[in-house]
């Protein structure tokens, strides 16, 4: 199966009719556009926003255990210090045994209005200490298995209306040239907005890769074509010419979407709310996020990383390095959520990192490759408020092998739980192959 | 070590060692539904990363038939572009073991900050950077000046078919080695020599895992049978059995995933190459008889006999070049890369059995595939979509421009989304033109055609200040996405 029918989602059945697809979406997307508001398939639907913490965030510091005594014991120079009145560079108490790290104060807000649920001791039951492989099987939803092509955002997006989706069959892309499990159904001829998938990053990243078409950009300013006049127009015309193949109809959808970018007005943006984003790269990327969101272009998944977590030198307690990175961190997504505003009934911002850190300090300062991790998901339909996953405890036998937090979550049931209670997916069974999860109550 | 520079680079591997270069092959005329001239121009748009100005012209006089022939006979064509390219990156020879040197220097100064900010531990990193970024570098100048344009295709198709990742951990050191002694002298040669050179080549090692696999505790290893006088194990944890490069071997680099094995050959394949592993201070192969799972073993029906040691490995990597689904699985991928995305079957059938009766010799069986008339059919004419590597090496050739030795050429394929070697899973870049077209990687081709048509290409050297208004317009035009 092409990718070019598959991405057109059911315009299969369009094709056996003697229409054109393309053009056919191409007109809807027009009369979107002349109404106003570009009516593609998911304007103001459901949105997930996947946000990568590259380097493995040391999460027994970015939600401290503060009523755990081993904590210090294992941390006599970097613990977060207890919450404390008199002291504001105390962890902020979260629920009386868990805080946040003070560089998260940001978060605090999310979390009194219910909207922020922290997860801990999560992660992969793979026990590699190796970045490259966590993060990879964090991307592609397969830990230990390396021979999956695709990532799991992209088997979401490729079975979400197909009939893969609905009986649930279908493998593993394994072939070569992850071919994925093209065989979509023609049952739903939506039309589907170029920027359905959007990846704030440079390349596409490993966890949209696969049949399922997404756009990967460093800025919104450069999806477009860097010429003036004659040269612009030159461009637009050899490619105006209509989908006699693959290269035009790409061609043409390029010219749909900047188009619709265009009609968004991208230059124009402001923030709403008084939202401040810093003037990070992290930062920026999601105001581009939150322009997107709000221009209502069709956006179902977004994504953006953020790296500088891989803590082995000096990472500092309350303040120094690890504080720097949770503060655009925190600020960032604090300003994403509060520029979105009564959006993000529909939006759900979840981060991840690819495991933790050790237990215990090393001798330079900072902490060695680990086991299990935290993450937060933040949305309107969030149960907030609330510390989510089993505590395993950090007493020495209570370790994973002696040195890190154990694990009690499966990083997939918090995955799958999204991707099903918030994005409507009815099964998992191909986005998450073999595996079943255990409903945290997270949604 | 200070500086990893060395003298002067040995540039032509392909016709080193003083042996006569092989015999010119005898082509019959092509039978061909396209003209002579659009056969000419197919040709150079396949066998080479696209035409020059000029091209056509010598490849009419050459003759077609003769011009294949040479380029399928690189030792025998005399590249002085492309030595003086390959000359100008001084770290292209630095031996592997240098680097190593070089990253355990560095490793070590992280846990010690106070040496963190010596020049010679900054010295240190500068240079694995350049020894990485050269590699790439080079690569590009290559595709883009060398004669010997169909062996740089071939280089490359190997490099992808055997690909392996900077960034998992260690492999960067042994990249530079990678592509100079392990696919460079073998891309024309024998597929059972490359397949040998590659399971022992510490990229590879490192890459899929193997250079950690050993014995699992259900089974002896040569020590245990007392062949060995080293003791397994010693004050360390076994490290069991990693069948990454096992599985890979046989789904990616030999059979092909429908090729006839179950995941019990995956794991007899993995304990044959128990003890397959990297030596850190020579940066180089080494075999370990100490953790090599000596039991006896079954692999695709063949029993290797216990107690034997590298001949394990060596007799599997012989049953996997010579089986029948091997021959399938090389010529289908080398059709799809030279002919179309959907490879005659019938072309594919033809040239495997050359592929097994030359007993592998690669040569013959590309010059199966570039000589047929599938190859010259007009279905096949101009209907592949370039990778970004052939958009940038192309636009390139087509612009008479050259990258400037910095790194920020190669920065360019690796924003149109293909970073070199920068292939995360081990299946390599695909070869189908739906992977590389959509509407986000279209903005970046065009805007690239623009910006090398206006002379604003970061990294890139332009003969002239501007260029003829017809190349600059079809740089960023859809034809010029096809090849």
């Amino acid at each position: 199966m092409q990718r070019r029918v598959f991405m057109k989602n059911g315009a299969l059945a369009l094709v056996t009719l003697g229409l054109n697809p393309t053009l056919l979406r191409r007109t809807i997307f027009a009369q979107g556009l002349t109404s106003g508001a570009a009516s593609l398939g998911n304007a103001r639907g459901k949105v997930l926003i996947c946000l990568f913490q590259r380097g493995a965030a040391d999460a027994l510091n970015v939600v401290p255990p503060h009523g755990e005594a081993a904590y210090y014991r294992m941390r006599p120079t970097i613990a977060v210090p207890r919450p404390s009145l008199s002291a504001p560079t105390g962890a902020i108490d979260l629920d009386g045994f868990f805080g946040l790290h003070p560089s998260l104060e940001p978060f605090k807000q999310l979390w009194t209005d219910g909207i922020l649920a922290p997860v801990h001791a999560v992660g992969s039951p793979s026990n590699t200490r190796s970045h490259f492989d966590a993060q990879d099987y964090m991307e592609s939803g397969t830990p230990d298995a390396k021979g999956t092509r695709d990532g799991w955002l992209n088997r979401y997006l490729s079975t979400k209306g197909t009939c893969e989706e609905c009986s649930g069959v279908g493998g593993l892309s394994s072939g070569v040239g992850g071919a994925g499990a093209g065989g979509g159904g023609a049952s739903n001829p939506k039309p589907q907005s170029p920027f359905r998938a959007v990846s704030m990053t440079q390349q596409t990243p490993r966890i949209l890769m696969g049949p399922a078409a997404s756009v990967a950009m460093n800025s919104i300013a450069e999806f477009s074509i860097r010429a003036n006049g004659p040269a612009a127009a030159n461009v637009e015309a050899m490619y105006a010419k209509g989908d006699s193949d693959v290269v035009h109809a790409a061609g043409a959808e390029m010219l749909d979407a900047m188009r619709i970018l265009r009609s968004a007005n991208p230059a124009q943006y402001q923030p709403r709310n008084g939202a401040e984003y810093p003037r990070t790269q992290f930062g920026q990327r999601l105001r581009e996020v939150a322009q997107l969101v709000k221009a209502d272009v069709g956006v179902e998944i977004a994504f953006a990383d953020i790296g500088g977590w891989d803590t082995h030198v000096n990472q500092g307690g309350a303040t120094g390095q690890l504080a720097q990175r949770l503060d655009d961190f925190s600020k960032s997504i604090r300003a994403l959520v509060t520029d979105l505003g009564d959006r993000m009934s529909d939006v759900v911002i979840l981060t991840m990192s690819e495991f933790g850190r050790t237990a215990r300090q090393n001798g330079s300062g900072g902490t060695d490759h680990g086991h299990a991790g935290c993450l937060f998901v933040i949305g309107g339909s969030v149960k907030g408020r609330r510390v989510h996953g089993k505590w395993p405890g950090l007493e020495p036998e209570q370790l994973n092998e002696g040195r890190d937090l154990a694990l009690t979550t499966d990083f997939r049931s918090v995955f799958g739980e999204v991707v099903r209670k918030h994005l409507g997916a009815s099964t998992l069974d191909r986005i998450f192959p073999g595996f079943v999860g255990t409903d945290l109550g997270l949604l | 070590m200070r500086r990893l520079i060395l003298g002067t680079v040995v540039a032509c591997i392909a016709c080193s060692g003083g042996t006569s270069a092989p015999h010119l092959a005898r082509i019959a005329p092509i039978q061909s539904e396209l003209t002579r001239d659009e056969q000419i121009a197919h040709a150079l748009s396949r066998l080479s990363y696209g035409a020059r100005p000029g091209d056509i012209d010598l490849v009419r006089r050459v003759g077609l038939e003769r011009w294949i022939a040479l380029q399928l006979t690189p030792e025998r064509i005399k590249d002085p572009a492309g030595d003086s390219a390959v000359a100008s990156y001084e770290s292209l020879a630095t031996p592997t073991n240098e680097l190593t040197a070089a990253f355990r220097e560095v490793r070590m100064a992280r846990r010690d900050t106070t040496r963190r900010g010596e020049p010679a531990i900054m010295q240190s990193r500068r240079d694995l950077q350049m020894a990485v970024n050269e590699v790439g570098s080079a690569k590009l100048a290559r595709a883009v000046v060398s004669e010997r344009q169909l062996y740089e295709q071939m280089v490359d198709f190997w490099e992808n078919h055997f690909s392996v990742f900077v960034g998992k951990g260690q492999t960067r050191l042994f990249i530079p080695s990678y592509d100079r002694d392990v696919i460079r002298p073998l891309a024309l040669g024998r597929f059972r020599d490359l397949l040998g050179a590659v399971a022992q080549s510490p990229a590879m090692l490192f890459y899929l895992d193997n250079a950690q696999s050993g014995a699992d505790s259900t089974h002896r290893t040569l020590a245990e049978l007392g062949r060995s006088s080293r003791r397994p194990f010693a004050g360390r944890r076994r490290p069991g059995l990693n069948e990454n490069y096992a599985r890979e071997l046989m789904e990616l680099h030999t059979l092909g995933v429908d090729g006839g094995y179950t995941q019990q050959d995956v794991i007899e394949v993995a304990r044959a190459l128990t003890g397959w592993s990297i030596d850190q201070a020579a940066g180089a192969f080494v075999f370990r008889p100490a953790i090599h799972d000596a039991d006896e073993k079954m692999v695709l029906g063949s029993r290797l006999e216990a107690g034997r040691g590298i001949e394990d490995g060596e007799q599997v990597l012989d049953i996997l070049a010579r089986h029948p689904s091997t021959a399938r699985f090389i010529t289908r991928k080398l059709a799809v890369r030279f002919v179309s995305d959907s490879a005659p079957p019938e072309l594919v059938s033809r040239c495997a059995a050359v592929f097994t009766k030359t007993d592998g010799d690669i040569r013959q069986v590309v010059q199966c595939v570039v000589t047929s008339p599938e190859f010259f059919s007009k279905r096949a004419y101009r209907a592949k979509v370039k990778t970004p590597f052939e958009v940038v090496a192309s636009a390139l050739r087509a612009a008479e421009a050259t990258p400037d030795g910095s790194p920020r050429a190669t920065q360019i394929v690796a924003r149109l989304g293909q970073p070199i070697f920068g292939r995360q899973t081990p299946d390599g870049w695909p070869d189908r033109a739906e992977e590389w077209v959509n509407a986000g990687a279209m903005v970046n081709r065009v805007n690239f055609g623009l910006s090398l048509a206006q002379g604003r290409a970061p990294g890139v050297r332009l003969k002239q200040a501007s260029l003829d208004k017809s190349v600059a317009s079809l740089l960023s035009s859809p034809e010029f996405q096809r090849r």
